[in-house]
């Protein structure tokens, strides 16, 4: 079975960005938007029939083989260093396809409506396209520094469409503070990359990652700091993960990046970009498996810390958004924590229960940021106050919202329960101690999220402007589909289809963990209907009582103003200022130095060219005469 | 016909380097532009001399000596009519030939 069709997947987003982007305010908004989202379906069906002939094709007893379905050579340095650019398909790509396209597909056609009459329509499709095209250039990628490239991309296209509104303020803020913090981590990567490809003299996945490849079987020899280069080129890969995936203490700019539209607060900073640093553990697992267990031990670690951490600040914010993304950053957390958890082949529950997680969080999240854009839409607020008894008037966005809810809470039978429910299986297994943290987060996430549903759907009838009413059909379209994802998601066979060394994974369900995570799901959303079904007045008590704490969470840890401090306080006042004194003494000093010297010699002897041209002559010949008994006397 | 018997090689470089030097000092002290335009005419042709008596002298079963003669001729002559367009442009444009009342073209 060929599958060079597959270049058409990402040829065809490209061709649309560039054709949007070119074309712009020649094109009709609706035009734009047609085209843009016809590309996409057409690409969602390459992706659909792709994972169809791919997971039909492979044989699971001997395990789905990985197939390049298209690489040529890019760029060549030197024998050695050649870059490639390529497709490659194997079951961790295969199923990325799926839910880029999906997703993506879903928030072209809530666009539609969201942002029907916005300045810039034809942009933002372009944008989108640009996103669409980076990430599965990513997800494909057939080399590390492939990868690395699409990786830029995607922060890019994530920057622009944040600073999408860029009258205000904020959304530049915003939109410069997730690039620089991402950029900041991608040199970690960057430097991650050419120490590991430097070891192994190859930047290849297949090579990498090849079980009896040099990576893998070769005793990791120098030690630096007390660690292996091995351990150490993963850590700092995992730091651009990290980055990119908003983990503590990089994850300061995911909140921020809700100023951007939430169509794509749902797209990217939801479903796909913002897992692109799980995709990345995935991508290099068996080196981080086998080579380096102690960065895949940070990673647990690092993981666990954040899921908490956000789970706990999004317990006390106002703006729904900003709850959605403290818990993406704690549903990524719950991801990380299972590669952490996890072995290879046999043992690979916890890369099963990751990518499981990542799979049905993609089409849940989407949904709950798509549900908040279409309440935002109908009240033109953020606010969760400003809120209240939303079921009567919008009974679709409730309905998928309610159920989308209930998935992120982990109640079965939605996707939510079955993935979370294999979370916690490798967490039991590997250290209790993470278990403990996650099966905590577990109530907390039912909490938060059920606090944000009453406060949305019922508490108390808010006085509205004009009568808030439901979206229109592009909107609801993707609410209904995704909500039907979201429930089906969970029965998907996943450790059939996607494991860390491609057989099927044999698992059982374990009662022992099932029931403590619903019931302790079950207790959150109890305590949050109990304060929030209704206004409730013991809140303020409530919160004034536990002041100290509250005003820390609230607050979110302080973390932006720590940055802020160690910024401004620490690296602008004791290293940026004498660099740019040495920058403007001492590098531009000298360059004036020779500018000024060159002024003054030039204007001292300028007099000699007089425009008399018999001056030049004797000038001329007598330099002539000089040379000439210079060379016969020299020569002689 | 022993010319080279006659004249020794000595005296035709010595006959060069005064046409040569005369033709410098007319472009060095003359201010008038044709008279300058001469003395460039007498440097070349010193050359010319040159190019000649050496050939004479030295090669003379060979013929790149005078073949250079010729072009250096051509070349003169071409740069004559170029000249003169130019000297007359100049007496256009600042009604005179002296040179040192032409110097426009200056720091």
């Amino acid at each position: 079975m060929s599958y060079t069709f597959t270049i058409l997947i990402f040829l065809i987003p490209l061709t649309v960005f560039l054709s949007l982007g070119l074309l712009n305010s020649k094109l009709k908004p609706s035009v734009a938007g047609v085209i843009g989202t016809t590309g996409l379906a057409v690409i969602t069906i390459l992706s659909y029939s792709t994972a169809y002939l791919y997971f039909s094709s492979t044989s699971t007893q001997e395990g789905h083989k990985s197939i390049e379905a298209f690489n040529v050579l890019w760029l060549t340095f030197t024998d050695q260093l050649q870059i490639h650019l390529g497709v490659l398909l194997d079951p961790l790509s295969v199923m990325m396809l799926v839910v880029i396209t999906t997703v993506s597909l879903m928030v072209h056609v809530y666009s539609l409506g969201y942002m029907r009459g916005e300045r810039g329509f034809q942009h933002y499709y372009a944008f989108l396209s640009l996103f669409t095209f980076s990430m599965l250039g990513l997800v494909v990628a057939t080399n590390i520094f492939q990868m690395y490239i699409f990786w830029e991309l995607v922060g890019v296209s994530s920057y622009l469409l944040i600073g999408f509104y860029y009258e205000r303020p904020s959304a530049v803020a915003a939109s410069k503070k997730a690039f620089i913090v991402t950029r900041f981590a991608d040199l970690g990567f960057l430097v991650g990359i050419l120490i590991l490809s430097f070891n192994t003299g190859t930047f290849d996945f297949a090579t990498l990652t090849s079980l009896t490849g040099p990576v893998i079987t070769q005793t990791p020899g120098t030690l630096f700091l007390g660690m292996s280069v091995t351990t150490w080129a993963m850590l700092l890969i995992f730091m651009g993960g990290a980055g990119k995936s908003a983990m503590f203490p990089l994850h300061i700019w995911l909140p921020d990046a809700m100023e951007g539209p939430t169509p794509v607060s749902a797209l990217i900073h939801a479903a796909t970009m913002v897992v692109a640093g799980v995709y990345l553990v995935a991508r290099l697992f068996p080196i981080y498996s086998f080579s380096s267990p102690d960065a895949l031990e940070a990673i647990m670690y690092v993981g666990s810390f954040t899921s908490l951490f956000a789970a706990v600040i999004a317990c006390t914010q106002l703006d729904i958004k900003r709850v959605l993304a403290y818990s993406t950053l704690s549903q990524i957390g719950y991801m990380m924590v299972a590669l952490g958890t996890s072995g290879y082949g046999e043992n690979g529950l916890g890369y099963m229960a990751s990518l499981f997680h990542l799979f049905t969080h993609a089409f849940f999240k989407a949904l709950l940021f798509l549900g908040a854009g279409s309440v935002i839409h109908a009240v033109h607020t953020n606010v969760m106050t400003n809120m209240g008894g939303l079921r009567k008037y919008m009974p679709l966005t409730h309905i998928t919202f309610l159920i989308a809810c209930l998935t992120i809470a982990g109640i079965p039978p939605f996707s939510g329960f079955f993935s979370k429910d294999e979370i916690l299986v490798a967490a039991f297994e590997h250290n209790k101690l993470v278990f403990a943290v996650q099966w905590l987060v577990a109530g907390i996430t039912a909490f938060y999220m059920f606090r944000l549903y009453f406060s949305i759907f019922w508490n108390h009838p808010r006085e509205y402007d004009h009568t808030p009413h439901e979206s229109p059909v592009t909107m609801t379209f993707p609410l209904i589909f995704l909500a039907i994802a979201s429930v089906m998601a969970g029965f998907v066979p996943f450790h059939d289809l996607v494991t860390s060394d491609g057989r099927i994974l044999h698992t059982e369900f374990h009662w022992i963990i099932a029931l403590p995570s619903v019931l302790i799901a079950l207790i959150g959303m109890g305590v949050a209907a109990i304060l929030y079904y209704k206004q409730n007045p013991k809140l303020e008590n409530l919160a004034s009582r536990l002041k100290g704490i509250y005003q820390l969470t609230f607050q979110k840890f302080f973390i932006d103003e720590i940055y802020l401090f160690i910024t401004q306080n620490i690296i602008f006042q004791f290293v940026s200022r004498p660099l740019a004194w040495f920058d403007r003494h001492v590098v531009d000093g000298s360059m004036n130095l020779v500018g000024n010297t060159t002024v003054v010699f030039s204007g001292a002897i300028k007099r000699i060219q007089s425009g008399h041209v018999q001056l030049y002559i004797w000038l001329f010949a007598s330099g002539a005469l000089l040379l000439t008994i210079a060379v016969l006397y020299l020569t002689k | 016909m022993n010319l080279q018997s006659e004249i020794p090689l000595q005296y035709m470089v010595v006959l060069s380097t005064l046409v040569f030097f005369i033709g410098l000092l007319g472009v060095l002290i003359r201010r008038n532009l044709i008279t300058m335009l001469m003395g460039i005419e007498l440097m070349l042709n010193a050359v010319n001399i040159n190019f000649v008596a050496f050939n004479h002298y030295l090669f003379p079963h060979r013929l790149e000596g005078h073949f250079f003669a010729l072009i250096v001729m051509a070349i003169a002559a071409a740069e004559a009519a170029i000249a003169i367009a130019l000297i007359i442009n100049i007496y256009r444009k600042f009604l005179t030939v002296n040179v040192d009342d032409v110097d426009e073209l200056k720091y």
